[in-house]
This record gives C-alpha cells, sequence and structure tokens, in this order.
C-alpha cells in the first residue's frame, strides 16, 4: 500500500533522511520509534507531502506522491494526519472543526456531514462535546477530536506524528485505546510515530527502528523488543524500557 | 459661538461628506490591495514579491503629501490627462494605506502557528481554501487593533489632501475662515468634527472586536 524507495532528504546541508527503504501493507499498523532527531517524524511528513522529498520516491496506492503531475489536495484526502500538538482550529466548533473539510470539498453536504460527525465523536467518545469549541476541552480529549476530524475523510491511511507526546500522562491512554480500536475494529492501516512501546507492542503488526535517518532494524514487535539484532537497538531500547 | 456653527454647517456638511468619501472608498481598496499584497509577500513568488517590496518601500519612503502632488499634478502633466482632485485623493490613500494595511495582513497571518495550516492542507484542504476557511478568520481577529490604527491615521491623512484642491473638512474649515476670520473657533470646530468622526470609527470597531471575541 505505502512503498518508499531511496528516500533522501535534506534541509540545505543537513540530511535528514539518508536513504530510506519502507514498505507498509494494507490494514498493518506500523510504529517508527527511535531518538529525536533519528528522522521518523520527517518520515511521516513526507508520506503526506507535508515535506517534499529531495530525491527518492513514495508510491501509495501505486500513486507517486514525489510526482509533480499529482494532485497533492487529492491525494491528501485519503491520507489522515493526526499531530502531536493537535491542530484544532480554535474558531470552530468541535462539529465545524470535523466537517470543515467534507462539507468545503463538497464530499459530503451539510446534514450527511454532520451525521458522520456525531458518529466518529461517538466512535471517540466525546459525542456530548459537538459543540463545544476546542479550547473547552481537555488534551486528550482534543486529540481525540484530531482523530475523528482526519476520520471524517474516509481516509485509507492513518499517519499518527507523536500523538501521545504533548498530553499529560493521565491523558495517554484515552487515546491510545481510540487509536487501539481503529486499528483492531476498523482495520485502519495506519503509522504511528511513538514513544508509547506498550501501544508499538500490543497493538502493532510492524515496529520500525530509525537512528540517524537510516531505518537501523525492523520487524514483528516481539522480534524487536526481546530480541533486538542491532547494537543500537539494544542501546535505544535500553534506555527506555 | 453656536450662530457661527449653525451657519457653517452647511458647509462643514459638505466637507464631513467628501471627507467620508474618500475615506470609505480608499479604505476599501486599500484593503484589498493590503490583503493581496500581504499574501504575495507570504507566497512563494519572487517576481511578485520583489514588486511587492518595491511598493511598499516607495510608500513608506516617502510623504503622503509628496505622493499627492506627485499623482496630481505630477503624473496628470507628464502624461497629459486629467482627474478629479477627490478620484486622485481616493487612488493617493487607497496607494498610501494598501501599503501600511499589507504589512498589517502579512504580520497577522504569520501569527497563526503553522501547524493551523498543516492541519488544514493533510485534510486535503488547497492553500486558497486553508487560507481562507482556517487561518484568514483567526488572523483577522489578531489584526482588527491594527486595522483600527491604520484606518484611523487614513482618515485623517484626508486632509492632507486639501493641498490637492480636495474639498473635505479641513479645507471647508479654510473657506468657513476666509468668509468669516473666526480661525479660532473654526478649527475648534473642525477638531471636534474629526474627533467626533473617529470616535464613532472606534466604536464600531470595538463592537465588532467584541463580537468576534464571544
Amino acid at each position: 500500500m505505502i512503498s518508499v524507495k531511496g528516500l533522501i532528504k535534506k534541509y540545505g546541508n543537513n540530511t535528514v533522511l539518508k536513504g530510506i527503504d519502507f514498505l507498509v501493507e494494507e490494514n498493518q499498523v506500523v510504529s517508527l520509534i527511535g531518538p529525536s532527531g533519528s528522522g521518523k517524524s520527517t518520515l511521516l511528513r513526507c508520506l503526506n507531502g507535508l515535506e517534499e522529498a529531495t530525491e527518492g520516491h513514495i508510491f501509495v496506492n501505486s500513486s507517486d506522491i514525489t510526482d509533480v503531475k499529482l494532485n497533492i489536495n487529492h491525494f491528501r484526502e485519503n491520507v489522515g494526519m493526526v499531530f502531536q500538538s493537535f491542530n484544532l482550529f480554535p474558531h470552530l466548533s468541535v462539529i465545524d472543526n470535523i466537517t470543515l473539510a467534507p462539507i468545503s470539498l463538497k464530499k459530503m453536504n451539510k446534514s450527511d456531514a454532520e451525521e458522520l460527525a456525531l458518529q466518529l465523536l461517538e466512535q471517540v467518545g466525546l459525542k456530548e462535546k459537538a459543540y463545544v469549541y476546542p479550547n473547552s476541552l481537555s488534551g486528550g480529549q482534543k486529540q481525540r477530536v484530531a482523530i475523528a476530524r482526519a476520520l471524517a475523510m474516509k481516509p485509507q491511511i492513518m499517519l499518527f506524528d507523536e500523538p501521545t507526546s504533548a498530553l499529560d500522562p493521565e491523558m495517554v491512554g484515552e487515546v491510545l485505546q481510540v487509536m487501539k480500536n481503529l486499528a483492531v475494529k476498523h482495520g485502519m492501516t495506519m503509522i504511528v510515530v511513538t514513544h508509547e512501546m506498550g501501544f508499538a507492542r500490543e497493538v502493532c503488526d510492524k515496529v520500525v527502528f530509525m537512528a540517524d535517518g537510516r531505518i537501523v532494524e525492523e520487524g514483528k514487535p516481539q522480534d524487536i523488543f526481546d530480541n533486538p539484532q542491532n547494537e543500537r537497538t539494544k542501546e535505544f531500547l535500553s534506555k527506555i524500557l | 459661538m453656536l450662530e457661527l456653527f449653525l451657519k457653517s454647517l452647511p458647509a462643514f456638511g459638505k466637507g464631513i461628506l467628501i471627507t467620508l468619501e474618500i475615506t470609505i472608498f480608499a479604505l476599501i481598496f486599500a484593503t484589498v490591495i493590503g490583503l493581496v499584497v500581504g499574501l504575495i509577500n507570504i507566497g512563494k513568488n519572487k517576481i511578485f514579491k520583489a514588486i511587492a517590496k518595491i511598493y511598499i518601500d516607495l510608500v513608506r519612503g516617502t510623504p503622503l503629501i509628496v505622493q499627492a502632488f506627485f499623482l496630481y499634478f505630477g503624473m496628470t502633466g507628464a502624461l497629459k490627462f486629467q482627474i478629479r482632485p477627490e478620484v486622485a485623493g481616493i487612488i493617493v490613500i487607497s496607494l498610501n494605506a494598501g501599503a501600511y494595511m499589507a504589512e498589517i495582513f502579512r504580520g497577522g497571518i504569520q501569527s497563526i502557528d503553522v501547524g493551523q495550516m498543516e492541519a488544514a492542507r493533510s485534510l486535503g484542504l488547497p492553500y486558497s481554501k486553508a487560507m481562507i476557511k482556517v487561518i484568514l478568520p483567526q488572523a483577522f481577529k489578531n489584526m482588527i487593533p491594527s486595522i483600527l490604527n491604520q484606518f484611523i491615521i487614513s482618515l485623517k491623512d484626508t486632509s492632507i489632501l486639501t493641498v490637492i484642491g480636495v474639498a473635505e473638512l479641513t479645507q471647508s474649515g479654510q473657506v468657513i475662515i476666509g468668509r468669516t476670520y473666526k480661525s479660532f473657533e473654526i478649527w475648534t470646530m473642525v477638531g471636534i468634527l474629526y474627533f467626533i468622526l473617529i470616535y464613532l470609527l472606534s466604536t464600531v470597531f470595538r463592537k465588532i472586536e467584541v463580537k468576534l471575541n464571544v
């Protein structure tokens, strides 16, 4: 479903991604782990074109998003993104946050979009918050709304960029639970940059360990966590587990 | 004093109407110019950006009175065409305020966290829609005090247009003094009238601000 070939990303003279080859199958849940500055967020942001690849190719559903002729807006409708800092639109109520894209891109009329929004809010456990503004929500609630907002475009793939890193510890669980439901019940294809090793181990089909702009090791969670082969992986895991 | 005021009222009335006419048209044009130039300035097109920079530098680098003389006497003379002083006034104030508005819009848009644009774009919204639906409504709220400030300055700047013969409020004051020789009284009245106009303008803005903050 996603295939990255020889991806290189440079900012000026600084090479952040040094040749990434990477595969994600349909319905797979993949976590990207690694020390900060290893390029995991950059890789994720390349997958929906928020960062432009310097070299290499990224195929998503067989369309190459590094191709300048591709309609990036149309492509992005199929790829949902959830950010560390939520990025809810503060001037819009929760339900308007969710219906903004479906309505303005003419995917749905207003009443259908609102019906879907309420369904999605129910799915993330926040139906009663539909008409409040984001400022009155807790961090965990904001992130669940952000997930519902991304789902409103009915994406085939969801990208999560450290979705729980900005949360107070007691709110991490509720967001992870929503993500787990999405993976298990809905079979969503997901790529998650995370420091939540419990989530990676329990929910993910594949764990990818990155360091210094390269994929150092990848495999099933139990292999990576219980029997890491690479020294760099061992060192990282010994620090955080 | 009251008798003088009542006698001067028709002349003041005409002056106020012209001041308002020029201010309203100029501020509408200036807002459009400011939005367009502001968006160019945060955009990527190098040629447009260079033109925008020259425009802003020229306006900020020269006095309004020189701009008014240049357009009304200089340009019309050199290019052999004629325009009414009011039209020249609207053009000068529009271009002048437009440059400052452009900077207000640029600053306002840049004050919005980049995550807002990224979130909107990642939902599939094109740049223009993301700007209109997500960025500008938030930016506009932050910009209101600066926009009001510029509107007040531009309203006062119309008084300079008296030098190219626009019959606005300040000029109507001069004309009345020419007839009555009551300099102290008339300038007091002119001052009060400007004060009232600007007070009304500020009140309207405060109402808008309160409404947007709900």
